[in-house]
């Protein structure tokens, strides 16, 4: 990459549509405005009513479909209780429409992108943003095909799941509030991945860590929601600072923060240098708090709180993907830093391993989901650190894709049970798998849609997931035999050492996601239905504005793939697109790690590895299929507790339990006897209030002891004063 | 300085000896123990101040110290001093210990000794902006229409009628605090 | 002669202060001030014969806002005297602090 600017106006894109790139972010925050507007315009009372929760609130179609059952309070028509919100119908345009129309754009300049030599990044300048000294920062768009690559995802994807939401939320009494979130978290979202400078980055970070905490405690009137929202909130403001920290020090030791800038002044480092690598980890600090690894992870399985929806966009396909992203957007730095590499590619895999075993015992279907998700950003972060950033990028869309499909199918499936729950007025858990089982007859289409998802994720030939999930191992494969990290060493391991066993858990991991994901098939939609008799007459397929989505995300989660199509495999199609997209901005940073020449592996060594992978995939789903027997499951209610290292695992290696232990109980308990009792009541009340106002008394006192009310005092003190005066003019 | 103007030698002899009678007279009454007798001092210095005014040209102000000084505001404090009956011996023991005593003439040699500095001519003259001072002089060679109270009320009415209405107001304040104050409370307030 | 006037007005200004830092009397005060402002009408009105008249006008005021004082300064004298039978200073401490 060439990251010399060149004028904006004389830029091939600049005579295209791609000069209307800042209206890419403008449109989803005009929709935030509208809904926003409307929202407290039309503050009804805001309530939980989340389907995926237990309280009891329904939706129309659950009253719909049980008008056998009529209850007293249920009207014939139905959208009886909640009313649906009055703006519902303008916000249902507008959210997703805002969507529709930056996605149609973000199209416009992908094509117009493709049409032109993207040698040099766009860069377009909006105003003067800080001009402070040395520091003059400019509000710049930086348009180039690792940018375009995730705003067609965010724009994409989001569509998609705006879409999806209408039918979801719409009968929420908080529906233009939802909808004001969710576009302003686009907007974020954008600004984020079109940021031309790591301060506007870290705007659109900060800003989607904020949308995430409102989404998460959307339903904020259950205690536990909230306290899910500050989780996320407080844990990411811990990475949060190692990204300030690495901000600092680019602006200390590089004197820039712009992004091309920074790669400029970057490659002029001493390869392995202390400043590249110190810059490098605590940028990595910041995305293992975005991004959910270890060991900033806790947050994201408790983000589930929010709606499904959110889950699916926000926890899932876009935001945590963002330290992904920062990873191969700083490739520049990361690659003079190689031991910063290996720290990223060893707590990826570290990451990727140990969710994988936590996902195994989870029972709620999106808790799955959610240490799935950690897992497999886990990949992602094994693929960018090794330098594999196409592979890490690759795996980030198709995850996208998969993801977000298992996540809105889950939805839809918790939606149903939802409505089947409040039409009999169950209280049961809507989301644990061991209440549902069997939906594959209720629910056909979710049904073949989760299951390819569950294929590509899994890794099954030619679904998306197997496409990159094989790219990053077979590039950590090679990379532990040829590149500037097998001769560096982490924490005393030599870096051949360390690739390999972050290779060998890679391939742990995979088994475990084929065996979780496949379990969570089975217990969901296989076996006899565990949800009752009377609830059973109440499941069926979710409308279509829920499933039309699903079906697009199928399509994209199966075809994924072949957006990159590894050389091997150059039968099926057009070889290494994304790889060719990519190339100006991370092609220079991928070849530095691998010593200048691309990554080589043999055509046996490949056909080995390749077969390897598929050999897991389908020994984890066939051992799933066999070992576990569905028909055996029964409800949660009736359901033993788990003993052993199944209970570790189902309560998550008490992690959370560790941590309040080690980290929030001393906070709370040193806040408390330090910060409260010492600090705030002692220095700050005590020295301070209560010390400057015996200060002031004293000196009033001593003051009015100098009153004496004698007037001869008075006149004594006067006249001293006059000499005084007197003598500085005679004297002067 | 302009060149002596006071050149006579009974002219001199009648100002140092005015003057003398002042500085003696003011001596007198500030060591008086009783009150009514320092009165009378003080009276005797403002005489012998309103003869030193004429021989300094201005007979409008010699003639105010005698009317309202003299005339008005020692009758008044003679007249309280009565009406308080202050002449007792008891109420005589008025003075400070001794150490009082050397402390304030220290004090007042020390302020003696800056205000002589400060009146040296040179001094003066360097105080007085000279643009004042070639003006102030040209006004004071040119004599005036009007007699002696002609120069005094010409600025009085002119310059200086802003200050000279305030002082009405001022006149009027005083009369009515007091009257407050000397008003005997009649409600047991 | 303007230098001894100014000199005379000095040892009386400065005998007024004497006065005042002196004694108790709550009228001996009063009339040492009268002093000290008679001598500085002695000042103004010396310097006026060489400045020109805006001297004596001020002795004018002076002797305005020396009537209104005395006024006032007795009306206040008299009421302390009321309540307190005495004008002796050291008995009268109605600010002290």
């Amino acid at each position: 990459m060439n990251p010399a600017l060149i004028p904006e106006g004389a830029h091939p894109l600049a005579t295209t549509v791609a000069r209307l790139v800042w209206l890419l972010p403008l449109l989803p925050l005009l929709g935030f405005l509208i809904n926003g507007t409307l929202a407290m315009l039309g503050a009804a009372k805001i309530g939980p009513a989340d389907p995926s929760a237990d309280n009891g609130h329904g939706h129309g179609e659950a009253h719909g479909h049980g008008d056998a059952h009529a209850h007293a309070d249920h009207g014939h028509d139905d959208h009886g209780h909640p009313p649906r919100h009055k703006f519902a119908k303008i916000v249902s345009l507008v959210g997703p429409g805002v969507l529709v129309a930056a996605f149609g754009l973000a199209v416009a300049i992908f094509a117009a992108m493709r049409g032109v030599d993207m040698e040099h990044p766009y860069v377009l300048t909006l105003f003067s943003w800080m001009p402070v000294g040395d520091l003059n920062l400019n509000a710049t768009i930086l348009l180039d095909p690792l940018s375009m690559v995730m705003v067609m995802v965010i724009t994409g994807v989001g569509m998609l799941i705006h879409i999806f939401s209408v039918g979801y939320m719409q009968d929420d009494p908080g529906y233009p509030r939802y909808f004001a979130y969710l576009n302003l978290f686009v907007f974020f979202m954008l600004i984020l991945v079109l940021g031309g400078s790591y301060p506007l980055l870290f705007v659109g970070w900060e800003g989607v860590g904020l949308c995430s905490y409102l989404l998460i405690g959307f339903w904020f009137s259950e205690k536990a929601n909230a306290d899910a929202g500050k989780k996320a909130f407080i844990v990411n403001r811990i990475g949060d600072f190692g990204f300030l920290v690495a901000m600092f020090l680019m602006f200390a030791n590089l004197g820039t923060l712009d992004i091309l800038g920074v790669a400029e002044k970057a490659a002029e480092l001493p390869m392995g240098g202390v400043i590249a690598t110190a810059i490098a980890l605590f940028l990595f600090v910041g995305c293992t708090g975005k991004s959910a690894q270890i060991p900033l992870y806790v947050w994201l399985p408790d983000a589930m709180a929010g709606p499904t929806p959110v889950s699916a966009l926000i926890h899932a396909a876009t935001m945590v993907t963002a330290g992904v992203y920062l990873v191969a957007r700083a490739s520049g730095i990361f690659s003079m830093a190689p031991v910063a590499q290996l720290t990223v590619a060893a707590v990826g895999a570290a990451t990727a391993f140990f969710a994988a075993t936590i996902g195994l015992k989870q029972w709620d279907i999106k808790k799955v989901l959610a240490y799935s998700t950690v897992s497999q950003l886990g990949y992602m972060f094994i693929g960018v650190g090794v330098g594999a950033y196409v592979a890490g990028v690759f795996h980030l869309v198709t995850h996208a894709f998969f993801k977000a499909l298992l996540f809105l199918g889950s939805g839809s499936v918790i939606y149903v049970m939802h409505a089947a729950y409040h039409a009999t007025h169950n209280h049961d858990d809507a989301q644990d798998m061991r209440n549902m089982g069997g939906m594959k007859t209720y629910m056909p289409i979710t049904f073949y849609l989760m299951w390819t998802a569950t294929l590509a994720i899994a890794g099954i030939p030619l679904f998306s997931g197997f496409f990159s999930k094989d790219e990053i191992l077979a590039s950590v494969f090679a990379r532990a035999h040829h590149s500037t990290l097998a001769e560096a060493s982490l924490l005393g391991i030599p870096g051949s050492t360390l690739l390999m066993i972050v290779y060998g858990l890679g391939l742990a991991s995979a088994l475990l996601t084929a065996i979780y994901m496949t379990r969570m098939m089975l217990y969901t939609f296989h076996g006899p239905n565990r949800t009752g008799e009377a609830e059973r007459p109440h499941l069926k397929e979710a409308p279509w504005i829920m499933t039309g989505p699903l079906v697009v995300l199928a399509i994209l989660a199966a075809f994924g793939g072949w957006l990159n199509v590894p050389a091997l495999l150059d039968a099926i199609g057009p070889v290494g697109g994304l790889e060719h997209f990519l190339e100006p901005v991370v092609g220079a940073n991928a070849l530095r790690t691998t010593l200048g020449e691309a990554p080589h592996l043999s055509h046996s060594t490949e056909y080995v590895l390749v077969g390897t992978a598929i050999l897991i995939a389908v020994v984890g789903i066939t051992f799933a299929v066999l070992r576990l027997k569905p028909a055996a499951l029964v409800a949660k209610k009736d359901s033993p507790a788990a003993t052993g290292f199944d209970r570790v695992l189902e309560n998550k290696y008490f992690v959370d339990e560790g941590y309040d232990a080690a980290i929030v109980q001393p906070t709370v308990n040193v806040s408390r006897a330090v910060l409260w009792k010492g600090f705030d009541a002692g220095i700050i009340d005590g020295l301070f209030v209560n010390g400057s106002a015996l200060l002031a008394r004293a000196f009033g006192w001593m003051g009015s002891q100098l009153q004496t009310g004698q007037v001869g005092t008075y006149a004594w003190v006067l006249l001293i004063g006059v000499i005084t005066l007197l003598g500085a003019f005679t004297f002067r | 300085m302009q060149p002596n103007q006071f050149h006579s030698l009974a002219y001199s002899f009648g100002f140092y000896f005015f003057g003398l009678i002042a500085l003696a007279s003011a001596v007198a009454f500030v060591t008086r123990k009783n009150t009514v007798a320092a009165a009378m001092w003080l009276v005797n210095v403002m005489f012998a101040l309103a003869a030193l005014y004429v021989m300094l040209d201005a007979q409008f102000i010699a003639t105010m110290q005698v009317l309202v000084y003299t005339g008005a505001i020692m009758v008044v404090f003679l007249f309280v001093i009565m009406l308080l009956n202050l002449g007792h011996p008891s109420e005589l023991a008025d003075a400070r210990g001794k150490w009082g005593y050397v402390l304030a003439l220290f004090v007042g040699l020390a302020l003696l000794a800056e205000v002589m500095a400060l009146n040296r001519s040179s001094t003066i003259d360097k105080m007085i902006p000279p643009d004042l001072a070639a003006k102030a002089a040209a006004a004071a060679a040119t004599p005036v229409a009007g007699g002696i109270i002609g120069p005094v009320a010409a600025p009085l009415f002119k310059e200086y009628l802003l200050a000279f209405e305030l002082t009405s107001v001022l006149l009027l304040a005083a009369i009515v605090g007091s009257v407050v104050l000397g008003k005997r409370r009649t409600d047991a307030r | 002669m303007l230098v001894e006037a100014l000199a005379l007005s000095a040892l009386l200004f400065t005998i007024g202060v004497i006065g005042v830092l002196t004694r108790r009397n709550a009228i001996m005060i009063f009339m040492c001030v009268e002093l000290m402002l008679n001598a500085v009408n002695l000042s103004f009105v010396a310097l006026s014969k060489l400045y020109g008249a805006a001297g004596q006008v001020f002795v004018v005021f002076t002797m305005t806002v020396a009537a209104a004082e005395a006024a006032v300064g007795l009306a206040i004298i008299i009421a302390i005297f009321r309540h307190q039978r005495t004008v002796n200073l050291q008995n009268i401490n109605l600010l002290k602090g």
